[in-house]
């Protein structure tokens, strides 16, 4: 019981493993997901989706270092591009919305609900 | 040492996400949303991707949060007091959102042993050791240059539609 307590600390916080960041990206990735299903303020949405797009960079760097490979770094770099366009388009929306409907909640903006 | 300032920023972009998600004011939320970037940036610099970790502070924490704040006030709603931040779903939301995260917590750490370090690194080339700015930038305009382009004109598409959305008429 105590030895495999040690070896599960070992494995903690012995060595920085990919393993580590992997869950880390994960824990980041759920805690976006909270975000954009439980918020009522689409900024906040918009504000977790960049965190989950951002958590999933961790990963792609994390295997890049792990494999020497340069590809992961550049497809992180692409990611930050489409989440600056999403960002900029998603915005828009934002704003064009609040001037028609007076409103950010999203239980509120029900204009397609049938 | 490595260790240490692993699990310091690690610290740090899971508490400041956490009050990113729970922050009942927009505009706090997106100060703590600064914060946890940052300390992503921190973990790229920890994973020796230097260029990534400039272009998430300089793209992400100069230009995007930027926007969501100039957002913010543009569309800022008074502050009514008990207000619900939560919609009417969150519960169901919240035990989802557990079950995903226990179910890929856990198919991550079952296949840890494919993830060990050690097996790879040694006898494979250093391109990320040595230069990486060079190296990426290297990469951007060689083997994916395609892609390269084809960001430029999202980014162009983007901007156009950003500004006609955000027209006075539409």
């Amino acid at each position: 019981m105590v030895e495999s307590l040690l070896d599960f600390l070992h494995i903690i916080f012995g060595q920085i493993d990919t393993t580590h960041y992997l869950v880390l990206s994960t824990i980041v990735f759920s805690i976006g997901v909270v975000g954009v299903l439980t918020r009522r303020n689409v900024i906040i949405i918009l504000m977790s989706i960049e965190l989950m797009l951002n958590s999933v960079n961790l990963n792609l760097v994390a295997f890049s270092d792990r494999l020497q490979d340069l590809s992961g770094q550049v497809f992180a770099v692409f990611v930050i591009t489409v989440a600056a366009a999403e960002a900029a388009v998603g915005l828009g929306i934002v704003i064009s919305l609040f001037r028609n409907k007076e409103t950010v909640n999203v239980d509120q903006i029900d204009l397609m609900k049938g | 040492m490595e260790v240490f300032l692993f699990y310091t920023l690690a610290a740090i972009l899971v508490v400041f996400a956490i009050f990113t998600v729970t922050a009942r004011n927009p505009v706090r939320s997106a100060l703590y949303l600064v914060s946890a970037l940052l300390g992503m940036a921190g973990l790229f610099f920890l994973l020796k991707a230097e260029f990534v970790g400039a272009v998430q502070i300089l793209v992400y924490v100069g230009g995007i949060m930027v926007l969501f704040l100039f957002v913010i006030m543009l569309v800022s709603v008074r502050e009514v007091q008990g207000e619900r931040r939560a919609n009417r779903q969150w519960k169901t939301a919240v035990v989802l959102a557990t079950v995903l995260s226990v179910e890929l917590i856990f198919f991550v750490v079952g296949g840890a042993d494919v993830f060990r370090t050690e097996a790879v690194k040694q006898g494979v080339i250093t391109q990320i050791q040595t230069a990486n700015t060079q190296n990426v930038g290297q990469m951007l305009y060689t083997n994916y240059l395609l892609p390269f382009e084809i960001a430029s004109i999202l980014l162009l598409v983007a901007m156009i539609g950003a500004v006609v959305l955000a027209r006075k008429e539409l």
